[in-house]
C-alpha cells in the first residue's frame, strides 16, 4: 500500500514551526518510513504532485500568496493542521492589524529608517504580494480540522500528533506538551 | 461653581449620613441634580464618606443612568428591544433623531436633551415606550414623538408631557403617569379584593415556625424565574446564627417582556408590604428593603407614600399588631438601570453601595447576604403569594394551579396579539390556551420567560406553564407566524452583551461571540458547522459562568437551534466551491492594498 502523503507549508510565519518539526531528530527516519513528503519546503516541491492525507500549516496570511497557497492546501488534504501561534491566531505578524495599511506600506517603502527608494513610490512589482488588510489566522480563511498550539508547539507534540492521526488512534497529548509558561 | 459643587455634594453625602453603604443614593442624587457625577464630585463623594475614589467610580461607571460626563437636563431613553421594535420604535427612534438632529447617544450641542436606548422599561404591553427623565411615556408613534421633542424644547419640563393618565391608581396624584394596568384577567391570589391586614394578623397569632412551616405547606415557589421554594429559603435564614436578618424585595423586574411587578407595585402595593412583614416575623428581621429598579422612580412617590399609611394601619412600626418585640419597617432602595442586579447577589451588592457584581455562592444570601447578615431575597409577587396564604390558608393555595406548581401566575404578555396585558392564571394552562385568551393563536413562536427562557414553536404549544415544563418569571413574548426567530434570538444576544457584568470571561466574551456568529448567518454567511460552534459556546458559557445571566444567556440561542432547525437551515449556505470560508472575502481583504500599490491582484484576477 502507497504510504498517505504530508504536505507542508510556511505562510506569514518564521520557519520556527518547521524548525520544531525537524527537531524530532532521528524519529524523522521512522516518519519517512510512516509517510512521503509531498509539497513542502523540506524537500523542496514546489507544486503539489496529488492528494495528501495531512497539510501541516505554519503562519497566518498576511497576503494574497498566502491564501492562494492556503487554498491549494485546502483543496489538496484531507486534513488541515494549524501549526503553532501563527497559523492558530495570527500571531506575530498580527501586531500590524492595529496599523492602518498605508502606514505599513510607507514604514516599509518610504519612511522606514533604513529605506533606500529614490523615486519615493511603493513598488507595483507582481512579484510582491498584495497585503491583506490584515493578518487572517488559517481557520479564517479555510477550514482547518486541527490546531496544535506553540510558539513553536514543541517537537514531541508535532510527533505525537502526527502518529496519532496516522494510526487513526485518539492523540495523547499529556500536560507538559500543552503548557506554555 | 467649583466650591459650589463641592458644599452641595457635600450636603448630599451629610443627608445621607456619610454612609459609603448608602452610596447608590448619594451618586444618584448628585447625578439628578448635576446631570453627572464629575471627576471632582467623585473627589468630593470620596472623602465626605471616607472611601477611595475608585470605590466611587466604580458604581458611577456601572450603572446605565449614572454618568462622569454631562448629559442633558432632559435624557430621553427610548426602548429598542424586539417587542417596541415589533411595534415601530424604529420609525420612532428616527422622528428623535431627526427632530433633535443627534444621534442615540449623543447630547444636543447646548447641553439641553440626550437621546439614548434602553432595554425593557417594563412597558412592553404598551411599547414602543421611552423614559423621559423619570416620565413614562408609551404606545409612541411618529407624531407623538415630534410632539415630546418640541414640547420638551419648550419647557423642559417632561412632567407635563402627561396629559392623559392610565387607569387604576396610575391616576392617583402621586403616580400621575400614562401608564396603563391592562389587568386582562384577574385571579384568586394576587387581583382578588383583600381584607387589609388580614394575613398578617393571623401570621402573628402564630409561632414564626409555624408561619414557615405553612408556606411550605402551601408549597409556594419563588415567582422571580428561579422557583426556589419559598419557606426553604426562610428556614435557612432562621437557622442562620445571627440575630441581624433582613427581607429584601426584587422589584427590579429587568427580564425583558416582564411588567406584572409593575402593575402589583401600582395596583397591590400593600399586599407586598404586608407579605414582607408576614416574612420578617417568620425569619425575624426587623429590616425590609424593596430594590425597586431605576425605570420604575415614577411608582417611587406613591410607594413611599403606601409605605406611611402601612405604618398609619400598623402595618409596619413597632410592636406590629400588639406583638411585643416585633417590629418591622422597609426602605426604599432605589436602582439605576442594571438587569444584572436583579439577579439577588447583584442586588445586595447594589444596596450595599457597590458596583452591581454578583457574588460568589456559597454563601448563599439566606446565610450571609446583606452587609454579611443573614437575608431572605423575593420577588414582588412571591410576597404577595405570602399575604395571601396566611389569610386563605396553605390548603387553598395548595389547591390551586397544579401539583408540582401550586397557586396562580401572573403572565405579562405582549407583542403579537390582540390584547397585550398582565393575566393571572393558575399555574397548569396550556400555552395554547393562554394564546386563545390573549389572541395570539397563530403565533408562530413565543418566547416564555423572556430573554433568560426558551423560545418555543407549535408543536410544543400544547405543554403545560409551571415550573417542570414551560417555566417563566412572567414572560411571554408572542411573535407572528412570519417572524424570524434567528433575528429575535441576535436582538436577545445584544441585550446580555450589553448587560454582563463582565466578571467571567465566558459571559463577557462567549455572548459576543454567539452574537458575531448569529449576525454572520443572518448574512447568508453561515455554514453547518456554525450550528455545532453554537451549541457549543453555549454550553460553555452555561458551565462556566458565574451567575444566572451567564448560565441562561446562550438560551436564546441554544433554544431556537433545538426548536426552529428549519429557521436555520434555510439560512445556511451550501459551502462554497473556492474552499474558502463564507465569511471571508478576498475581494474585500485586497481592496486596500489594491488602492495603495496602483495594480490589480495577480492571484485573485476578479
Ligand atoms: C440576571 C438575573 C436577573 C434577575 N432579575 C430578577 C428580577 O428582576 N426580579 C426577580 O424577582 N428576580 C430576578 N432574578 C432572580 C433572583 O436572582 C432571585 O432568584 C429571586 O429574586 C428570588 O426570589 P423568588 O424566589 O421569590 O423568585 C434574576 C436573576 C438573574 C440571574
Ligand atoms: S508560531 Fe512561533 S515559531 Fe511558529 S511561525 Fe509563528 S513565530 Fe514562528
Ligand atoms: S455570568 Fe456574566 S453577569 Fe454573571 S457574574 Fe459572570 S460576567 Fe457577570
Ligand atoms: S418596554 Fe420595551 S420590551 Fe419591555
Amino acid at each position: 500500500m502507497a504510504k498517505p502523503k504530508v504536505a507542508t507549508t510556511s505562510l506569514a510565519g518564521c520557519f520556527g514551526c518547521h524548525m520544531s518539526l525537524l527537531d524530532i531528530d532521528d524519529r524523522i527516519l521512522k516518519l519517512v518510513e510512516l509517510v512521503d513528503f509531498d509539497k513542502s519546503p523540506v524537500d523542496d516541491i514546489k507544486e503539489f504532485t496529488g492528494r495528501c492525507a495531512i497539510g501541516l500549516i505554519e503562519g497566518g496570511c498576511c497576503n494574497e500568496e498566502n491564501v492562494r497557497v492556503l487554498q491549494d492546501f485546502r483543496k489538496h488534504c484531507d486534513i488541515l493542521i494549524s501549526v503553532g501561534d501563527c497559523a492558530t491566531m495570527g500571531g506575530i505578524p498580527a501586531l500590524r492589524n492595529n496599523i492602518p495599511l498605508e502606514e505599513c506600506y510607507e514604514e516599509a517603502y518610504l519612511n522606514g529608517p533604513s529605506v533606500h527608494n529614490p523615486k519615493g513610490r511603493i513598488p507595483d512589482d507582481p512579484e510582491l504580494p498584495l497585503l491583506l488588510d490584515k493578518v487572517y489566522p488559517c481557520h479564517e480563511v479555510v477550514k482547518i480540522d486541527y490546531y496544535l498550539p506553540g510558539c513553536p508547539p514543541p517537537a514531541d507534540t508535532l510527533w505525537e500528533a502526527l502518529v496519532a492521526l496516522l494510526s487513526n488512534k485518539p492523540v495523547n497529548l499529556p500536560y507538559e506538551l500543552i503548557k506554555y509558561d | 461653581m467649583s466650591e459650589n459643587l463641592q458644599t452641595s455634594v457635600r450636603e448630599i453625602c451629610r443627608a445621607c449620613n456619610n454612609d459609603r453603604a448608602r452610596m447608590m443614593d448619594i451618586v444618584l442624587a448628585v447625578q439628578a441634580k448635576y446631570g453627572c457625577v464629575s471627576s471632582e464630585a467623585m473627589d468630593t463623594i470620596a472623602k465626605a464618606v471616607s472611601t477611595h475614589r475608585v470605590e466611587v467610580e466604580s458604581v458611577v461607571s456601572f450603572y446605565a443612568f449614572l454618568s462622569s460626563r454631562p448629559k442633558g437636563k432632559v435624557v430621553i431613553r427610548l426602548c429598542n428591544d424586539v417587542i417596541d421594535r415589533m411595534h415601530g420604535a424604529d420609525r420612532v427612534a428616527e422622528t428623535f433623531r431627526q427632530e433633535l438632529g443627534i444621534g442615540f447617544g449623543e447630547t444636543t450641542p447646548d447641553g439641553q436633551i440626550s437621546l439614548e436606548y434602553t432595554p425593557c422599561i417594563g412597558m412592553c404591553d404598551q411599547a414602543p415606550a421611552a423614559l423621559v427623565n423619570d416620565v413614562v411615556v408609551t404606545e409612541l408613534h411618529r407624531s407623538t414623538a415630534q410632539h415630546i421633542v418640541r414640547e420638551i424644547n419648550r419647557h423642559m419640563d417632561p412632567r407635563r408631557l402627561v396629559t392623559r393618565l392610565g387607569d387604576g391608581n396610575n391616576a392617583h396624584q402621586l403616580v400621575q403617569a400614562m401608564v396603563n394596568n391592562n389587568i386582562r384577567k384577574a385571579g384568586p391570589v394576587i387581583f382578588a379584593p383583600s381584607d387589609l391586614g388580614a394575613g398578617l394578623a393571623k401570621a402573628l397569632a402564630m409561632s414564626p415556625a409555624e408561619v414557615i412551616r405553612d408556606i411550605k405547606t402551601a408549597r409556594l415557589r419563588g415567582r422571580g424565574g428561579a422557583g426556589f421554594p419559598t419557606g426553604m429559603k426562610w428556614e435557612f435564614a432562621r437557622g442562620a446564627n445571627d440575630q441581624n436578618r433582613y427581607v429584601v424585595c426584587n422589584a427590579d423586574e429587568g427580564e425583558p417582556g416582564t411588567f406584572k411587578d409593575r402593575v402589583i407595585l401600582t395596583e397591590r402595593p400593600e399586599l407586598l408590604i404586608e407579605g414582607m412583614a408576614i416574612a420578617g416575623y417568620a425569619i425575624g428581621a426587623s429590616e425590609g428593603i424593596i430594590y425597586l429598579r431605576g425605570e420604575y422612580a415614577y411608582l417611587r412617590a406613591f410607594l413611599e407614600h403606601m409605605l406611611n399609611e402601612c405604618r398609619n394601619w400598623g402595618i409596619l412600626g413597632q410592636n406590629i399588631g400588639g406583638k411585643k418585640g416585633f417590629h418591622f419597617d422597609i426602605r426604599i432602595q432605589m436602582g439605576a438601570g442594571a438587569y444584572v442586579c436583579g439577579e439577588e447577589t447583584a442586588l445586595l451588592s447594589s444596596c450595599e453601595g457597590l458596583r452591581g457584581d454578583p457574588k460568589n455562592r456559597p454563601p448563599f444570601p439566606a446565610q450571609k447576604g446583606y452587609q454579611s447578615h443573614p437575608t431572605i431575597v423575593n420577588n414582588v409577587e412571591t410576597f404577595c403569594c405570602v399575604t395571601r396564604i396566611m389569610d386563605k390558608g396553605a390548603g387553598a393555595f395548595a389547591q390551586l394551579g397544579s401539583s408540582g406548581s401550586p397557586g396562580t401566575k401572573l403572565l405579562s404578555v405582549s407583542g403579537d396579539c390582540r390584547s397585550q396585558g398582565v393575566y393571572e392564571v393558575e399555574f397548569g394552562i396550556k400555552l395554547r390556551d393562554v394564546l386563545k385568551m390573549v389572541g395570539g393563536e397563530d403565533a408562530g413562536a413565543v418566547q416564555v420567560g423572556g430573554p433568560s427562557g426558551r423560545m418555543v414553536g407549535p408543536d410544543e404549544f400544547d405543554r403545560p406553564i409551571c415550573y417542570d415544563h414551560l417555566a417563566t418569571g412572567g414572560a411571554l413574548m408572542v411573535f407572528g407566524p412570519e417572524c424570524n426567530v434567528v433575528d429575535i434570538a441576535r436582538q436577545f444576544m445584544e441585550f446580555f452583551v450589553e448587560e454582563s457584568c463582565g466578571y467571567c470571561t465566558p459571559c463577557r466574551v462567549g455572548n459576543v461571540l454567539l452574537k458575531e456568529r448569529l449576525e454572520q448567518i443572518l448574512a447568508g454567511r453561515g455554514e453547518r458547522e456554525d450550528l455545532a460552534y453554537l451549541q457549543e459556546l453555549g454550553e460553555t458559557i452555561k458551565t462556566m459562568s458565574r451567575c444566572g445571566l451567564g448560565q441562561t444567556s446562550a438560551n436564546p440561542v441554544l433554544s431556537t437551534i433545538q426548536s426552529f432547525p428549519a429557521a436555520y437551515e434555510a439560512l445556511l449556505k451550501d459551502t462554497r466551491t473556492d474552499g474558502f470560508r463564507p465569511t471571508f472575502d478576498i475581494g474585500a481583504a485586497l481592496g486596500e492594498a489594491q488602492a495603495i500599490v496602483g495594480r490589480r491582484s495577480v492571484h485573485f484576477a476578479d
